[in-house]
Protein backbone atom coordinates (compact mmCIF):
# COMPACT_ATOMS: atom_id res chain seq x y z
CA UNK A 1 0.00 0.00 0.00
CA UNK A 2 2.73 2.45 1.09
CA UNK A 3 5.02 1.34 -1.74
CA UNK A 4 2.16 1.70 -4.23
CA UNK A 5 1.45 5.18 -2.92
CA UNK A 6 5.11 6.20 -3.21
CA UNK A 7 5.47 4.81 -6.72
CA UNK A 8 2.27 6.53 -7.89
CA UNK A 9 3.33 9.84 -6.35
CA UNK A 10 6.77 9.66 -8.00
CA UNK A 11 5.05 8.91 -11.31
CA UNK A 12 2.81 11.97 -10.95
CA UNK A 13 5.77 14.22 -10.20
CA UNK A 14 7.88 12.64 -12.94
CA UNK A 15 5.17 13.20 -15.52
CA UNK A 16 4.84 16.81 -14.37
CA UNK A 17 8.61 17.35 -14.79
CA UNK A 18 8.27 16.39 -18.45
CA UNK A 19 5.31 18.69 -19.11
CA UNK A 20 6.45 21.82 -17.32
CA UNK A 21 3.74 23.98 -18.88
CA UNK A 22 1.06 22.03 -17.01
CA UNK A 23 2.13 23.29 -13.60
CA UNK A 24 3.88 26.55 -14.53
CA UNK A 25 0.75 28.00 -16.16
CA UNK A 26 -1.53 28.12 -13.05
CA UNK A 27 0.88 30.40 -11.07
CA UNK A 28 1.19 32.65 -14.11
CA UNK A 29 -2.63 32.72 -14.39
CA UNK A 30 -2.79 33.58 -10.66
CA UNK A 31 -0.39 36.48 -11.15
CA UNK A 32 -2.47 37.84 -14.05
CA UNK A 33 -5.81 37.47 -12.22
CA UNK A 34 -4.56 39.34 -9.15
CA UNK A 35 -3.00 42.06 -11.32
CA UNK A 36 -6.25 42.52 -13.21
CA UNK A 37 -8.17 42.83 -9.92
CA UNK A 38 -5.82 45.62 -8.89
CA UNK A 39 -6.10 47.27 -12.32
CA UNK A 40 -9.91 47.09 -12.12
CA UNK A 41 -9.96 49.25 -9.00
CA UNK A 42 -8.87 52.82 -8.46
CA UNK A 43 -5.06 53.26 -8.77
CA UNK A 44 -3.47 52.91 -5.31
CA UNK A 45 -6.85 52.51 -3.64
CA UNK A 46 -6.31 52.20 0.15
CA UNK A 47 -9.36 49.86 0.34
CA UNK A 48 -7.56 47.28 -1.80
CA UNK A 49 -5.83 45.68 1.20
CA UNK A 50 -9.24 45.09 2.82
CA UNK A 51 -10.32 43.07 -0.21
CA UNK A 52 -6.91 41.40 -0.59
CA UNK A 53 -7.81 38.15 1.29
CA UNK A 54 -10.85 37.59 -0.95
CA UNK A 55 -8.88 38.37 -4.14
CA UNK A 56 -5.94 36.15 -3.16
CA UNK A 57 -8.22 33.26 -2.18
CA UNK A 58 -10.42 33.42 -5.28
CA UNK A 59 -7.36 33.74 -7.53
CA UNK A 60 -5.73 30.67 -5.95
CA UNK A 61 -8.93 28.61 -6.24
CA UNK A 62 -9.52 29.54 -9.88
CA UNK A 63 -5.88 28.79 -10.76
CA UNK A 64 -5.98 25.39 -9.06
CA UNK A 65 -9.19 24.59 -10.96
CA UNK A 66 -7.35 24.88 -14.28
CA UNK A 67 -5.53 21.58 -13.93
CA UNK A 68 -8.34 19.60 -12.26
CA UNK A 69 -10.01 18.36 -15.42
CA UNK A 70 -6.80 16.60 -16.46
CA UNK A 71 -6.26 14.92 -13.09
CA UNK A 72 -7.79 11.53 -13.99
CA UNK A 73 -8.66 12.05 -17.66
CA UNK A 74 -5.40 10.96 -19.32
CA UNK A 75 -5.14 7.78 -17.25
CA UNK A 76 -8.85 7.09 -17.73
CA UNK A 77 -8.72 7.49 -21.50
CA UNK A 78 -5.64 5.30 -22.09
CA UNK A 79 -6.78 2.54 -19.73
CA UNK A 80 -4.12 2.99 -17.02
CA UNK A 81 -6.77 3.66 -14.41
CA UNK A 82 -8.60 0.45 -15.26
CA UNK A 83 -5.38 -1.50 -14.68
CA UNK A 84 -4.93 0.29 -11.34
CA UNK A 85 -8.38 -0.88 -10.25
CA UNK A 86 -7.50 -4.45 -11.25
CA UNK A 87 -4.08 -4.42 -9.55
CA UNK A 88 -3.41 -6.11 -6.21
CA UNK A 89 -2.55 -2.80 -4.50
CA UNK A 90 -6.05 -1.49 -5.10
CA UNK A 91 -7.00 1.96 -6.30
CA UNK A 92 -7.09 3.88 -2.99
CA UNK A 93 -3.29 4.39 -2.71
CA UNK A 94 -3.14 5.67 -6.29
CA UNK A 95 -6.10 8.02 -5.74
CA UNK A 96 -4.37 9.41 -2.62
CA UNK A 97 -1.14 9.86 -4.61
CA UNK A 98 -2.94 11.66 -7.42
CA UNK A 99 -4.76 14.02 -5.05
CA UNK A 100 -1.64 14.82 -3.03
CA UNK A 101 0.38 15.14 -6.24
CA UNK A 102 -2.17 17.66 -7.52
CA UNK A 103 -1.73 19.71 -4.37
CA UNK A 104 2.09 19.63 -4.54
CA UNK A 105 1.95 20.85 -8.16
CA UNK A 106 -0.84 23.46 -7.81
CA UNK A 107 -1.87 24.32 -4.24
CA UNK A 108 1.63 24.51 -2.77
CA UNK A 109 3.22 26.84 -5.39
CA UNK A 110 0.06 28.98 -5.47
CA UNK A 111 0.06 29.35 -1.68
CA UNK A 112 3.71 30.38 -1.70
CA UNK A 113 3.13 32.82 -4.56
CA UNK A 114 0.35 34.43 -2.52
CA UNK A 115 2.93 36.00 -0.17
CA UNK A 116 4.55 38.39 -2.71
CA UNK A 117 1.14 39.05 -4.27
CA UNK A 118 -0.25 39.99 -0.85
CA UNK A 119 2.55 42.53 -0.37
CA UNK A 120 1.72 43.90 -3.83
CA UNK A 121 -1.90 44.42 -2.73
CA UNK A 122 -0.75 46.30 0.36
CA UNK A 123 -1.34 43.62 3.00
CA UNK A 124 0.77 44.43 6.10
CA UNK A 125 3.51 41.90 6.87
CA UNK A 126 1.96 40.86 10.21
CA UNK A 127 -1.06 39.42 8.39
CA UNK A 128 1.06 37.26 6.06
CA UNK A 129 1.52 34.20 8.34
CA UNK A 130 -2.26 33.85 8.82
CA UNK A 131 -2.88 34.21 5.08
CA UNK A 132 -0.20 31.63 4.23
CA UNK A 133 -1.31 29.18 6.93
CA UNK A 134 -4.91 29.48 5.71
CA UNK A 135 -3.91 28.83 2.11
CA UNK A 136 -1.67 25.89 3.05
CA UNK A 137 -4.55 24.32 5.00
CA UNK A 138 -7.26 25.28 2.49
CA UNK A 139 -5.75 24.47 -0.91
CA UNK A 140 -5.40 20.72 -0.10
CA UNK A 141 -9.18 20.73 0.41
CA UNK A 142 -9.56 22.14 -3.10
CA UNK A 143 -7.45 19.29 -4.47
CA UNK A 144 -9.55 16.77 -2.49
CA UNK A 145 -12.99 18.19 -3.36
CA UNK A 146 -11.89 18.97 -6.90
CA UNK A 147 -10.38 15.52 -7.29
CA UNK A 148 -13.67 13.98 -6.18
CA UNK A 149 -15.64 16.03 -8.73
CA UNK A 150 -13.07 15.31 -11.44
CA UNK A 151 -13.57 11.61 -10.67
CA UNK A 152 -17.36 12.05 -10.95
CA UNK A 153 -17.11 13.66 -14.39
CA UNK A 154 -14.16 11.70 -15.83
CA UNK A 155 -16.45 9.57 -18.01
CA UNK A 156 -17.98 12.64 -19.64
CA UNK A 157 -16.36 13.79 -22.89
CA UNK A 158 -16.93 17.48 -22.12
CA UNK A 159 -16.88 18.14 -18.39
CA UNK A 160 -15.36 21.62 -18.90
CA UNK A 161 -17.86 24.03 -17.33
CA UNK A 162 -19.63 21.45 -15.19
CA UNK A 163 -16.53 20.87 -13.05
CA UNK A 164 -16.17 24.39 -11.56
CA UNK A 165 -19.94 24.60 -11.07
CA UNK A 166 -19.80 21.46 -8.93
CA UNK A 167 -16.60 22.35 -7.05
CA UNK A 168 -17.17 25.98 -6.08
CA UNK A 169 -20.30 25.56 -3.88
CA UNK A 170 -18.59 22.75 -1.96
CA UNK A 171 -15.51 24.90 -1.41
CA UNK A 172 -17.59 27.73 0.13
CA UNK A 173 -16.80 27.00 3.81
CA UNK A 174 -13.07 26.80 3.02
CA UNK A 175 -13.13 30.29 1.49
CA UNK A 176 -15.11 31.67 4.44
CA UNK A 177 -12.71 30.34 7.09
CA UNK A 178 -9.52 30.83 5.04
CA UNK A 179 -10.18 34.42 4.07
CA UNK A 180 -11.66 34.90 7.56
CA UNK A 181 -8.32 33.99 9.17
CA UNK A 182 -6.51 36.53 6.97
CA UNK A 183 -9.13 39.21 7.72
CA UNK A 184 -8.85 38.54 11.45
CA UNK A 185 -5.07 39.02 11.25
CA UNK A 186 -5.55 42.19 9.16
CA UNK A 187 -7.71 43.73 11.88
CA UNK A 188 -5.26 42.66 14.61
CA UNK A 189 -7.32 39.73 15.99
CA UNK A 190 -6.14 36.17 16.54
CA UNK A 191 -6.63 33.99 13.43
CA UNK A 192 -6.45 30.76 15.49
CA UNK A 193 -10.20 29.97 15.47
CA UNK A 194 -10.76 29.86 11.70
CA UNK A 195 -7.42 28.11 11.21
CA UNK A 196 -8.40 25.31 13.64
CA UNK A 197 -11.70 24.91 11.76
CA UNK A 198 -9.82 24.72 8.45
CA UNK A 199 -7.51 22.10 9.92
CA UNK A 200 -10.40 19.97 11.17
CA UNK A 201 -12.15 20.22 7.79
CA UNK A 202 -8.91 19.12 6.13
CA UNK A 203 -8.63 16.06 8.40
CA UNK A 204 -12.25 15.14 7.65
CA UNK A 205 -11.71 15.60 3.91
CA UNK A 206 -8.43 13.69 3.91
CA UNK A 207 -10.17 10.70 5.49
CA UNK A 208 -13.41 10.62 3.49
CA UNK A 209 -12.97 12.30 0.11
CA UNK A 210 -10.41 9.86 -1.41
CA UNK A 211 -12.88 7.06 -0.62
CA UNK A 212 -15.75 8.84 -2.38
CA UNK A 213 -13.42 9.74 -5.26
CA UNK A 214 -12.55 6.04 -5.65
CA UNK A 215 -16.26 5.15 -5.62
CA UNK A 216 -16.89 7.84 -8.25
CA UNK A 217 -14.11 6.48 -10.48
CA UNK A 218 -15.48 2.95 -10.14
CA UNK A 219 -18.90 4.28 -11.14
CA UNK A 220 -17.38 5.85 -14.27
CA UNK A 221 -16.24 2.46 -15.54
CA UNK A 222 -19.78 1.05 -15.66
CA UNK B 1 -38.56 -9.44 7.18
CA UNK B 2 -36.95 -7.93 4.12
CA UNK B 3 -39.28 -9.47 1.56
CA UNK B 4 -41.76 -6.56 1.64
CA UNK B 5 -38.83 -4.21 1.18
CA UNK B 6 -37.56 -6.08 -1.85
CA UNK B 7 -41.05 -6.31 -3.29
CA UNK B 8 -41.57 -2.56 -2.86
CA UNK B 9 -38.23 -1.87 -4.53
CA UNK B 10 -39.22 -3.71 -7.68
CA UNK B 11 -40.39 -1.15 -10.26
CA UNK B 12 -43.73 -2.76 -11.29
CA UNK B 13 -44.80 -3.30 -7.67
CA UNK B 14 -43.87 0.24 -6.70
CA UNK B 15 -45.70 1.59 -9.74
CA UNK B 16 -48.92 -0.22 -8.77
CA UNK B 17 -48.70 0.88 -5.13
CA UNK B 18 -47.96 4.48 -6.15
CA UNK B 19 -50.96 4.50 -8.47
CA UNK B 20 -53.16 3.44 -5.58
CA UNK B 21 -51.84 5.74 -2.83
CA UNK B 22 -50.36 8.85 -4.50
CA UNK B 23 -53.80 10.44 -5.11
CA UNK B 24 -54.46 10.32 -1.34
CA UNK B 25 -51.25 12.24 -0.71
CA UNK B 26 -52.23 14.73 -3.41
CA UNK B 27 -55.69 15.41 -1.93
CA UNK B 28 -54.31 15.58 1.61
CA UNK B 29 -51.77 18.20 0.57
CA UNK B 30 -54.44 20.21 -1.28
CA UNK B 31 -56.72 20.32 1.78
CA UNK B 32 -53.89 21.05 4.25
CA UNK B 33 -52.43 23.83 2.09
CA UNK B 34 -55.89 25.33 1.50
CA UNK B 35 -56.58 25.43 5.26
CA UNK B 36 -53.09 26.74 5.94
CA UNK B 37 -53.43 29.56 3.41
CA UNK B 38 -56.90 30.66 4.55
CA UNK B 39 -55.97 30.30 8.23
CA UNK B 40 -52.66 32.06 7.83
CA UNK B 41 -53.50 34.83 5.37
CA UNK B 42 -57.06 35.66 6.55
CA UNK B 43 -57.98 34.22 9.95
CA UNK B 44 -54.75 34.60 11.96
CA UNK B 45 -54.34 37.93 13.79
CA UNK B 46 -51.66 40.37 12.61
CA UNK B 47 -48.34 40.27 14.41
CA UNK B 48 -47.89 42.93 17.12
CA UNK B 49 -44.52 43.95 15.74
CA UNK B 50 -44.36 42.97 12.06
CA UNK B 51 -48.03 43.67 11.22
CA UNK B 52 -49.43 41.86 8.20
CA UNK B 53 -46.00 41.42 6.67
CA UNK B 54 -45.36 38.46 8.96
CA UNK B 55 -47.90 36.41 6.96
CA UNK B 56 -45.23 35.48 4.44
CA UNK B 57 -44.05 33.06 7.16
CA UNK B 58 -46.78 30.69 5.96
CA UNK B 59 -44.91 30.19 2.70
CA UNK B 60 -41.34 30.93 3.76
CA UNK B 61 -40.94 28.57 6.72
CA UNK B 62 -42.54 25.49 5.10
CA UNK B 63 -40.47 26.07 1.96
CA UNK B 64 -37.27 26.36 3.99
CA UNK B 65 -38.07 23.21 5.97
CA UNK B 66 -38.86 21.34 2.79
CA UNK B 67 -35.57 22.46 1.21
CA UNK B 68 -33.71 20.62 4.01
CA UNK B 69 -36.20 17.74 4.19
CA UNK B 70 -35.92 17.25 0.42
CA UNK B 71 -32.14 17.16 0.62
CA UNK B 72 -32.26 14.57 3.40
CA UNK B 73 -34.68 12.45 1.33
CA UNK B 74 -32.34 12.76 -1.65
CA UNK B 75 -29.22 11.92 0.39
CA UNK B 76 -30.87 8.93 2.12
CA UNK B 77 -32.01 7.60 -1.25
CA UNK B 78 -28.47 8.19 -2.53
CA UNK B 79 -27.05 6.11 0.31
CA UNK B 80 -29.48 3.26 -0.46
CA UNK B 81 -28.75 3.55 -4.19
CA UNK B 82 -24.99 3.36 -3.72
CA UNK B 83 -24.88 0.65 -1.06
CA UNK B 84 -27.60 -1.69 -2.36
CA UNK B 85 -27.77 -0.54 -5.99
CA UNK B 86 -31.57 -0.37 -5.91
CA UNK B 87 -32.96 1.11 -9.11
CA UNK B 88 -35.92 2.71 -7.36
CA UNK B 89 -33.63 4.63 -4.99
CA UNK B 90 -31.63 5.90 -7.96
CA UNK B 91 -34.86 7.28 -9.43
CA UNK B 92 -35.73 8.95 -6.12
CA UNK B 93 -32.33 10.76 -6.07
CA UNK B 94 -32.85 12.11 -9.56
CA UNK B 95 -36.52 13.00 -9.06
CA UNK B 96 -36.22 14.62 -5.62
CA UNK B 97 -33.58 17.13 -6.79
CA UNK B 98 -35.81 19.40 -8.96
CA UNK B 99 -38.61 19.46 -6.36
CA UNK B 100 -36.16 20.24 -3.57
CA UNK B 101 -34.47 22.91 -5.70
CA UNK B 102 -37.87 24.58 -6.29
CA UNK B 103 -38.59 24.71 -2.56
CA UNK B 104 -35.10 26.13 -1.91
CA UNK B 105 -35.62 28.83 -4.54
CA UNK B 106 -39.06 29.59 -3.05
CA UNK B 107 -37.56 29.89 0.44
CA UNK B 108 -34.85 32.26 -0.85
CA UNK B 109 -37.28 34.44 -2.83
CA UNK B 110 -39.90 34.72 -0.06
CA UNK B 111 -37.06 35.38 2.39
CA UNK B 112 -35.82 38.26 0.25
CA UNK B 113 -39.35 39.71 0.01
CA UNK B 114 -39.69 39.42 3.78
CA UNK B 115 -36.26 40.86 4.39
CA UNK B 116 -36.93 44.13 2.56
CA UNK B 117 -39.66 45.48 4.92
CA UNK B 118 -38.13 43.95 8.08
CA UNK B 119 -34.37 44.41 7.67
CA UNK B 120 -34.41 47.11 4.99
CA UNK B 121 -32.46 44.95 2.53
CA UNK B 122 -33.36 42.14 0.18
CA UNK B 123 -30.15 40.29 0.90
CA UNK B 124 -27.57 40.23 3.66
CA UNK B 125 -24.44 38.07 3.68
CA UNK B 126 -25.38 36.13 6.70
CA UNK B 127 -24.75 32.51 7.64
CA UNK B 128 -28.27 31.22 7.13
CA UNK B 129 -28.91 32.99 3.82
CA UNK B 130 -25.52 32.04 2.43
CA UNK B 131 -25.77 28.38 3.41
CA UNK B 132 -29.29 28.19 1.95
CA UNK B 133 -27.91 29.64 -1.29
CA UNK B 134 -25.17 26.99 -1.27
CA UNK B 135 -27.92 24.39 -0.80
CA UNK B 136 -29.57 25.69 -3.98
CA UNK B 137 -26.25 25.41 -5.85
CA UNK B 138 -25.86 21.82 -4.59
CA UNK B 139 -29.32 20.93 -5.91
CA UNK B 140 -28.53 22.58 -9.25
CA UNK B 141 -25.21 20.72 -9.37
CA UNK B 142 -27.02 17.39 -8.93
CA UNK B 143 -29.51 18.31 -11.68
CA UNK B 144 -26.71 19.46 -14.01
CA UNK B 145 -24.62 16.36 -13.37
CA UNK B 146 -27.61 14.13 -14.08
CA UNK B 147 -28.26 15.94 -17.36
CA UNK B 148 -24.70 15.43 -18.64
CA UNK B 149 -24.57 11.63 -18.54
CA UNK B 150 -25.93 9.42 -21.29
CA UNK B 151 -26.45 6.33 -19.16
CA UNK B 152 -29.21 6.94 -16.62
CA UNK B 153 -27.88 4.54 -13.97
CA UNK B 154 -24.31 5.89 -14.02
CA UNK B 155 -25.78 9.39 -13.82
CA UNK B 156 -27.95 8.54 -10.84
CA UNK B 157 -25.05 7.01 -8.88
CA UNK B 158 -22.77 9.97 -9.67
CA UNK B 159 -25.54 12.31 -8.46
CA UNK B 160 -25.89 10.17 -5.36
CA UNK B 161 -22.20 10.53 -4.48
CA UNK B 162 -22.39 14.29 -4.97
CA UNK B 163 -25.51 14.49 -2.82
CA UNK B 164 -23.78 12.51 -0.05
CA UNK B 165 -20.71 14.77 -0.05
CA UNK B 166 -22.97 17.85 0.00
CA UNK B 167 -24.88 16.59 3.04
CA UNK B 168 -22.39 18.39 5.35
CA UNK B 169 -24.20 21.59 4.38
CA UNK B 170 -27.52 20.49 5.92
CA UNK B 171 -26.56 20.84 9.61
CA UNK B 172 -24.82 24.13 8.73
CA UNK B 173 -28.09 25.55 7.36
CA UNK B 174 -30.10 24.21 10.26
CA UNK B 175 -27.88 25.42 13.11
CA UNK B 176 -26.52 28.56 11.44
CA UNK B 177 -28.87 30.75 13.49
CA UNK B 178 -27.58 29.26 16.73
CA UNK B 179 -23.88 29.01 15.84
CA UNK B 180 -23.37 32.51 14.49
CA UNK B 181 -24.78 35.89 15.38
CA UNK B 182 -27.30 36.19 12.60
CA UNK B 183 -29.74 38.82 11.46
CA UNK B 184 -32.11 35.97 10.65
CA UNK B 185 -34.55 35.47 13.50
CA UNK B 186 -34.31 32.30 15.56
CA UNK B 187 -36.72 29.42 15.47
CA UNK B 188 -40.26 30.13 16.67
CA UNK B 189 -41.86 26.74 16.26
CA UNK B 190 -39.63 23.84 17.10
CA UNK B 191 -39.10 24.67 20.79
CA UNK B 192 -40.78 21.55 22.04
CA UNK B 193 -43.53 22.10 24.59
CA UNK B 194 -43.59 25.88 24.49
CA UNK B 195 -43.41 27.38 21.01
CA UNK B 196 -43.00 31.17 21.01
CA UNK B 197 -45.92 31.64 18.65
CA UNK B 198 -49.66 32.01 19.40
CA UNK B 199 -51.84 28.93 18.68
CA UNK B 200 -54.00 30.83 16.16
CA UNK B 201 -50.83 31.53 14.17
CA UNK B 202 -49.26 28.12 14.83
CA UNK B 203 -51.96 25.79 13.50
CA UNK B 204 -52.09 27.17 9.96
CA UNK B 205 -48.28 27.07 9.87
CA UNK B 206 -48.16 23.41 10.89
CA UNK B 207 -50.93 22.65 8.41
CA UNK B 208 -48.95 24.37 5.65
CA UNK B 209 -45.80 22.46 6.57
CA UNK B 210 -47.47 19.04 6.60
CA UNK B 211 -49.29 20.04 3.41
CA UNK B 212 -46.01 20.94 1.70
CA UNK B 213 -44.46 17.71 2.91
CA UNK B 214 -47.29 15.63 1.46
CA UNK B 215 -47.07 17.69 -1.72
CA UNK B 216 -43.35 16.88 -1.87
CA UNK B 217 -44.12 13.18 -1.43
CA UNK B 218 -46.83 13.31 -4.09
CA UNK B 219 -44.68 15.19 -6.60
CA UNK B 220 -41.64 12.94 -6.09
CA UNK B 221 -43.71 9.74 -6.35
CA UNK B 222 -45.33 10.93 -9.57
CA UNK B 223 -41.95 11.91 -11.02
CA UNK B 224 -40.48 8.56 -10.00
CA UNK B 225 -43.35 6.82 -11.79
CA UNK B 226 -42.60 8.72 -15.00
CA UNK B 227 -38.89 8.07 -14.63
CA UNK B 228 -39.57 4.33 -14.19
CA UNK B 229 -41.71 4.24 -17.33
CA UNK B 230 -38.92 5.96 -19.25
CA UNK B 231 -36.10 3.78 -17.93
CA UNK B 232 -37.98 0.50 -18.20
CA UNK B 233 -39.63 1.27 -21.52
CA UNK B 234 -38.28 -1.93 -23.08
CA UNK B 235 -39.55 -4.24 -20.35
CA UNK B 236 -42.68 -6.35 -20.45
CA UNK B 237 -44.51 -4.70 -17.54
CA UNK B 238 -44.34 -1.24 -19.08
CA UNK B 239 -45.59 -2.54 -22.44
CA UNK B 240 -48.42 -4.39 -20.70
CA UNK B 241 -49.39 -1.29 -18.76
CA UNK B 242 -49.33 0.89 -21.85
CA UNK B 243 -51.42 -1.66 -23.75
CA UNK B 244 -54.02 -1.81 -20.98
CA UNK B 245 -54.09 2.00 -20.82
CA UNK B 246 -54.84 2.01 -24.55
CA UNK B 247 -51.75 3.96 -25.64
Amino acid sequence: MIAGFGAALMRELGLAMRHKGDWLMPPLFYLIVVTLFALGGKPNDPHLSAFAPAILWMGALLSALLTLDRLFRGDFDDGTLEQVFLSSTGPLAVVYAKLIGHWILSGLPLSLLAAPLALQLGVPAQALPALLAGLLLGTPMLSLIGGFTAALTVGLPRAGVLLPVLVLPLIGPIVIFGAGAARAALSGLSPAGPLYLLGSLLVLGLCLLPLTATAALRNSFD
Amino acid sequence: MWTWFHRLASPPAFYRLADRYAPWLGWASLLLIAYGLVGGLVLAPADYQQGDAFRIIYVHVPAAWLSLFGYMVMASAAFVAIVWRIKLAECVVVCAAPVGASFTALALITGMLWGKPMWGAYWVWDARLTSELVLLFLYLGVIGLNESFEDARTAARACGLLALVGVVNVPIVHYSVEWWNSLHQGSTVSKIGKPSIAPAMLWPLLSMSVGCMTFFGWAVIRRVQNELLLRERHTAWVKERLMSAGV
